[in-house]
């Protein structure tokens, strides 16, 4: 990772679908919505938060 | 999410349009947005703890506006990766907590969205109470000469017509747009440059290194040919030619205010609390209407 996300940013961000928490996962380099079951990844630092750039939950996730 | 709302832009167009420019932009367009920013936050004499710059070139403008500390931490965003931006979002699906933002500075991209309203709702939210949104966005007469080329030139060309200029905001719109939005104390102002170019063809090829071409869903999908660019281009040279010989074109930005509703803004009176009479006021008599 050539950068780190700003703990402060984390803060700051929702699920851009449900306006709900998001989880930051660090090894995975994502932002987990439980609410909308999609993870948003984070790409150099730098969190893409759009539902087309988003994977979805597996069932055991 | 926008079901039922008419989709007059394709976003991953306009996505990708952007994506094209974003390490390749001229800098005089980060230069000009920053120095029309810092002119109108200088009349605004608040500190904010967290301002939000979004739109191109956010990055660039972040760097020209360090110098106002009273903007506090500056996040910045775009609707693509781009030099210097802490994150990537879009208007219609806005990922930033209630209450979260002190300042919200939005750039360009409420030009080419398709839901302005519910765009604006969620700025809104993701703002604490008394906080600041201000935004711009190209109003009416942006670039008329080149869609009145355009008109001209396929009507004698192929005896059609069809967008090629997208449509912009009307002033009156946008002042009750930011009203429905929920925005305190909402202000609308206009401002309108004249840009030279050497020739239409140089206007057009900076539009697209802006990356501001037009997305249009509803774009014709035949391809330009030679003779109809060369039409446009040469109609356009013949009726905006200055003496000198360069070419006139015309970009109206609308510049947007407005407030996270407090209770420390003005408020309108409540009905019934007047403590003088309109008649008294006017000098006239006082004629009480008949109810049914």
């Amino acid at each position: 990772m050539s950068r780190q996300t700003d703990p402060k940013l984390l803060e700051i961000l929702v699920c851009p679908l449900t306006k709900t928490r998001l989880e930051y996962d660090s090894e995975k380099q994502e932002l987990i919505s439980r609410a909308a079951r999609v993870a948003y990844p984070i790409r150099d630092g730098i969190p893409i938060m759009l539902a087309d750039e988003a994977r979805e939950l597996g069932e055991n996730e | 999410m926008t079901t039922g709302i008419p989709q007059l832009f394709d976003k991953v167009l306009r996505r990708r349009y952007l994506a094209r420019v974003a390490a390749t932009r001229p800098p005089f367009f980060a230069q000009a947005l920053a120095a029309e920013i810092e002119s109108r936050l200088g009349l605004i004499l608040r500190d904010f703890r967290t301002t939000l710059i979004y739109g191109p070139a956010a990055g660039a403008i972040r760097e020209h506006l360090s110098g106002l500390t009273r903007l506090g931490t500056i996040v910045t965003a775009a609707p693509v990766k781009e030099p210097g931006i802490d994150l990537v979002c879009e208007d219609e699906a806005w990922p930033f907590a209630a209450e979260s933002l002190d300042c919200t500075i939005s750039l360009l991209t409420l030009s080419s969205i398709n839901d302005v309203p519910g765009s604006l709702a969620q700025f809104r939210s993701a703002l604490r109470p008394d906080g600041l949104f201000l935004g711009t966005v190209f109003a009416g007469r942006t670039l008329s000469e080149l869609r009145e080329a355009w008109l001209a030139a396929e009507a004698e060309v192929t005896g059609g017509a069809s967008l090629r200029v997208a449509p912009f905001a009307d002033l009156r719109d946008l002042g009750s747009l930011m009203q429905r939005a929920g925005f305190a104390l909402p202000a609308v102002d206009i401002d309108m440059t004249t840009v030279r170019y050497k020739d239409a063809l140089s206007l057009m090829r900076e539009i697209k290194a802006l990356g501001l071409q037009h997305a249009l869903a509803a774009r014709a999908r035949k391809p330009v040919t030679a003779s109809l660019l060369a039409r446009a281009a040469a109609l356009y040279d013949e009726r905006f030619k200055d003496k000198d010989g360069r070419v006139r074109a015309t970009v109206e930005t609308a510049w947007l205010i407005g407030w996270a509703p407090h209770a420390s803004q003005q408020q309108p009176l409540r009905p019934g609390s007047a403590k003088a009479r309109l008649a008294d006021a006017l000098k006239t008599a006082e004629v009480k209407l008949k109810r049914d």
